[in-house]
């Protein structure tokens, strides 16, 4: 046990090399970075804010499998129906997926794969405008 | 500090009970469940959803492609010029090929060449559904149809060598390039996902008829339950001589084509 010291050396600089960005920022008073959300339109999501926030991809992988395998395309939430539609519902009030989902993901260093096959009304809009300038329409 | 097997099992076990407990729990509190899931009201719905196609219709309009041209459009798919890439969902194929075993080495010289609307066949027996590991194409029980998840789909591409009739493409790419003109009230697929026609799902759910029937200009698509005798597929069927492509196969088609 003779090399003691050096060990809880070597451990105590490589927990303050970890830490350095959290000590480091706290010592220069760098405040933690706002997030920014585009406010929706409307007065009320179909959950509470606070569970939307923690539980919305369940909610959307619940959706997705009532649409996908089980035919059913409305949902009835106490006394209010919508169409269980990421693109047409969720985006319907949330107008702005960069200024909204892509925000908020970035900022939680999350890449869901969601937009790999829908498609953003804005963003279906942006691509038309391409292809349309493409073709030299 | 000691510590025996025993006391050390009995307290990470104690502890999974009580994390599994917790999480159980703050789902319960949080109650988002109480939700009603239906569907739509409009929705158009049949026990066995089938169709039949009308050639002699189909040939007035010579060289028309308004249902393939509604179909890719509705359901944003790619328009690749590489043939070892391209996806379609409906196509047109030449009669011998769309029907191998009605062809014999004395070809018909009116049916021989003539190009005969394709798509997926929906199969009562789909041997694609058979092969695919994850469900992700599987037939709908309620109405017959072969459906897609594609959020299911690994893209092992066992179906597409199922599939006797062809009727599966493939992703190798992103097909966002390709798609002339992208909707948003339909997702694209993405790169190393298998596709075909779904006798357009999405458009019963909200009351309308597939994108190809509702386009063709001579009404040659018919579309209806084949379940119900009183439907205009049943009577075309009882009335007309119709074939289904490869029937020894015994996948049992639910398109007919009347020659």
């Amino acid at each position: 046990m003779r090399d003691r010291p050096w060990i809880l050396l070597g451990l105590a600089l490589f927990a303050a090399l970890v830490t350095f960005p959290l000590w480091y920022n706290t010592a220069l008073g760098v405040a933690p970075k706002e997030l920014e959300l585009e406010k929706a339109r409307g007065d009320a999501c179909i959950y509470e804010t606070a569970y939307m926030r923690e539980r919305h991809m369940d909610v959307l992988m619940k959706w997705r499998d009532e649409v996908v395998r089980r035919g059913n395309r409305l949902v009835r939430i106490g006394g209010k129906t919508f169409e269980m539609s990421l693109t047409k519902t969720c985006l319907d009030c949330h107008r702005s997926k960069e200024r909204f989902c892509d925000r908020c993901h970035d900022y939680a260093a999350v890449t869901p794969y969601c937009w790999d096959c829908h498609v953003a009304p804005e963003q279906g809009r942006v691509v038309a405008a391409r292809a349309r300038t493409a073709e030299g329409r | 500090m000691s510590m025996d097997r025993k006391s050390f099992l009995k307290i990470t076990g104690c502890a999974v009970a009580g994390a599994i407990a917790g999480g159980k729990l703050a789902g319960l509190v949080a109650g988002a469940e109480d939700a009603d899931y239906v569907p739509g009201p409009e929705a158009l719905t049949a026990r066995r959803w089938g169709m039949v196609v009308d050639t002699r219709k189909c040939r007035k309009e010579e060289g028309c492609t308004d249902c393939i041209r509604a179909c890719h459009e509705a359901h944003n798919v790619p328009q690749i010029p590489d043939k070892t890439r391209e996806v379609k969902w409906v196509w047109k194929e030449k009669f011998e090929h769309a029907f191998p075993s009605h062809e014999t080495e004395y070809p018909n010289e009116e049916l021989h060449g003539r190009e005969v609307l394709v798509l997926c066949n929906h199969c009562d027996e789909p041997p694609c559904v058979r092969v695919c590991p994850t469900q992700a194409t599987w037939k709908r029980e309620s109405d017959g149809i072969v459906m897609m998840d594609w959020h299911r789909c690994i893209g092992c591409r066992y179906c597409i060598a199922a599939c006797p009739y062809g009727s599966r493409s493939f992703n190798w790419g992103d097909p966002r390039p390709h798609i002339p003109k992208i909707r948003a009230d339909y997702p694209t697929r993405t790169k190393g996902v298998v596709e075909k026609c779904t006798f357009c799902e999405e458009r019963l759910a909200r009351g309308e008829m597939p994108a190809c029937v509702e386009a063709c200009p001579e009404k040659a698509l018919v579309f209806g339950d084949l379940a119900d005798p009183a439907s205009e597929v049943r009577r075309l069927l009882r009335t007309e001589y119709a074939l289904r492509r490869k029937p020894e196969l015994g996948t049992k088609p639910e398109v007919f084509y009347i020659l």
